[in-house]
């Protein structure tokens, strides 16, 4: 039984963890060291300039909208998500009847709603690029359908707007993931709580609020940082979908975007790589608050 | 049998439809809420079906009116003129190597690290798992770079590498969690027959891990097949764009051509297969999604 076993395990983990080093491993940590330097792609002439690219960063108007943007999206995308999901997968289980579980047709629901999810975000954003469309598109088209003429805007061309397009563009498409998700969640939940809730002669939003929403906290918490992550990013819709990208006047400009756009149009690697820094402490933040105030919070169920 | 419990415990993450629900007669605001959202979901996309039948006259001049008659010249003119039948390929491509890749490496992988207790076990199981807590623009600069320095660059070795690379750390720390919970009995009896160490975890333990490997393969398979950020700076060249990749270029480029039925006849093509894929397995594509954001 042991004739073999160190030759399987090198044949099993080797290629895996050269490839992992090689692509995954080397490059985050190259990425730390180049973002100390004024690297512009001339191999061999990264001149160490310490924190001076962070230094820059702080002084750079477009990178300062691109984090305001990021924040405000990491507050607004994850609330309304949830927010929406919750509302959704409750009146799903306790459609007007308090206790019952599931009205019809739920299934027909979740079917529906989850679709967006598997879209590339390209696609969803050559999508909303189109419904946002001011002449010809869906959203100005219903507006004057019903008669609204006088709220119909160039979306994604007006500074105030378009944040509020991109973000609604994220919560469309991850709503319906998040409605599964709690859905499942309150389907765990044991019968009899409601029915002592019932009994209690809890109303729908008591219910909810004593029962519900106590039980399910922590796929909340894990929606949240799955959300936050995804504010966090934004990149593929913010780059397809608004003009510039990133405008009108930097109105959309998002971190990534940043990032992208000094590597890749201006070779300033090494700044860019600052700005993933940044992003990464970001990212670690919002992870580990998450998780520390998940545990915190946990509820046994017994 | 314990194979089809641990089924059950993957599959059964996703919500089953409530039976007594049909006899409790929900209220009438709660059905329009649900009707309400589902309209906001569904009417974009029915939209863009419907306008790539559509001229471009019909189009600019009211978004809302059905084809005179269907332009199936959009759906030809897209697939060939504007090359998505060629980023199609690409991707199909791309997707199935990188697919195959990682499937293989990080089944392996999450198998030696769960079913073998050696030195550095740990170590090589944070290596990989800490990995899926780094944004990726953080590695995009560096990674460049590696791969232009392999020759790689805009090749498709190259994205199936890369793809993998990244998609490996998921499929381990899922699959950990999964080989962990099969039983030892029939691997220990498959060794006492004489089995090699590789026979065993081939025929008898990857077998028995067929759920795990469903839901994880159709988490990776959306996760690749949507993949943008990597394409677009590993992969410049047009010829071997991805369909995320062309179907962007292409919004820019027909948009200031004005061929909005070509561009909503692309992006139909782009929403088909995944439809199709969703329409067929649903129940599992739900169940492996949430599954992986639960575990």
């Amino acid at each position: 039984m042991r004739h073999g076993r160190w030759r399987f395990l090198a044949g099993a983990l080797v290629p895996a963890l050269v490839l992992h080093a090689v692509f995954v491993l080397s490059p985050y940590a190259q990425a730390f060291y180049l973002s100390l330097t004024d690297w512009t792609g001339v191999a061999g002439e990264a001149r160490f300039v310490g924190a001076g690219n962070y230094a820059r960063l702080g002084g750079d108007s477009l990178f300062l909208h691109a984090v305001r943007n990021n924040a405000v999206m990491l507050v607004v995308v994850p609330l309304v998500t949830i927010g929406i999901g919750l509302f959704l997968a409750n009146m799903m289980h306790l459609g007007g009847h308090g206790g019952r579980r599931g009205i019809a047709g739920s299934g027909a629901y979740q079917i529906v709603y989850f679709f967006p999810q598997l879209l590339s975000l390209v696609v969803i954003a050559v999508l909303w690029g189109f419904v946002y469309n001011p002449n010809n598109g869906l959203l100005n088209g219903a507006l004057r359908a019903v008669g609204l003429d006088g709220l119909t805007r160039s979306w994604l061309a007006s500074p105030s707007l378009a944040l509020v397009a991109v973000m609604a563009v994220l919560v469309w498409s991850s709503v319906g993931f998040y409605v599964v998700l709690f859905s499942a969640a309150i389907d765990s939940i044991p019968r009899e709580l409601f029915e002592a809730a019932l009994l209690d002669g809890a109303g729908g939003w008591a219910t909810f609020r004593t029962v519900t929403f106590p039980l399910v906290r922590e796929s909340v918490h894990v929606a949240f940082v799955y959300l936050g992550i995804a504010a966090l990013d934004a990149f593929a819709v913010v780059q397809v979908m608004t003009v510039g990208p990133g405008g009108p006047d930097g109105a959309t400009e998002v971190i990534g975007l940043s990032l992208y756009r000094n590597a890749f149009q201006y070779g300033k690697f090494g700044y860019a790589s600052a700005m993933g820094v940044a992003l990464f402490f970001a990212t670690l933040t919002l992870a580990v608050l998450a998780l520390r105030s998940g545990r915190r919070e946990r509820l046994e169920l017994a | 049998m314990t194979v089809t419990r641990e089924r059950a415990a993957v599959v059964g993450a996703g919500p089953a439809p409530a039976r007594d629900a049909r006899r409790s007669g929900a209220a009438f605001p709660v059905h329009l809420a649900m009707l309400a959202w589902a309209v906001v979901t569904a009417l974009p996309l029915l939209w863009a079906v419907v306008s790539s039948f559509k001229t471009d006259n019909e189009i600019l001049n009211d978004p809302w009116s059905l084809p005179a008659s269907p332009q199936f010249d959009n759906w030809s003119r897209a697939w060939t003129q504007a090359s998505i039948g060629r980023y199609f390929l690409n991707s199909v491509i791309v997707v199935g190597g990188a697919l195959l890749l990682t499937m293989l490496l990080g089944s392996l992988v999450a198998y030696a690290l769960a079913r073998y207790e050696f030195r550095g076990n740990r170590l090589v199981y944070y290596t990989f798992v800490a990995a899926m807590f780094f944004p990726v623009f953080l590695a995009l600069v560096p990674l460049f770079f590696v791969v232009q320095q392999l020759g790689l660059l805009g090749t498709y070795p190259g994205l199936i590498l890369v793809y993998a690379a990244y998609a490996v750390p998921f499929t381990v720390f899922f699959l950990h969690a999964f080989f962990r919970t099969l039983p030892g009995e029939v691997a220990e009896a498959a060794f006492i027959d004489g089995c090699s160490h590789s026979g065993v975890f081939f025929r008898v333990m990857l077998p028995m891990a067929r759920p795990g490997l469903v839901a994880v393969g159709i988490f990776n398979f959306l996760g690749l097949w949507n993949q943008y950020l990597l394409p677009l700076v590993l992969n410049p060249d047009p010829d071997r764009y991805v369909l995320a990749q062309g179907l962007a270029a292409l919004s820019v480029s027909q948009g200031y051509r004005s061929d909005w039925s070509g561009l909503f006849a692309g992006l139909t093509i782009a929403m088909l297969p995944v439809l199709v894929a969703y329409v067929a397995f649903q129940r599992h594509i739900r169940a492996g999604m949430t599954a992986g954001a639960v575990k």
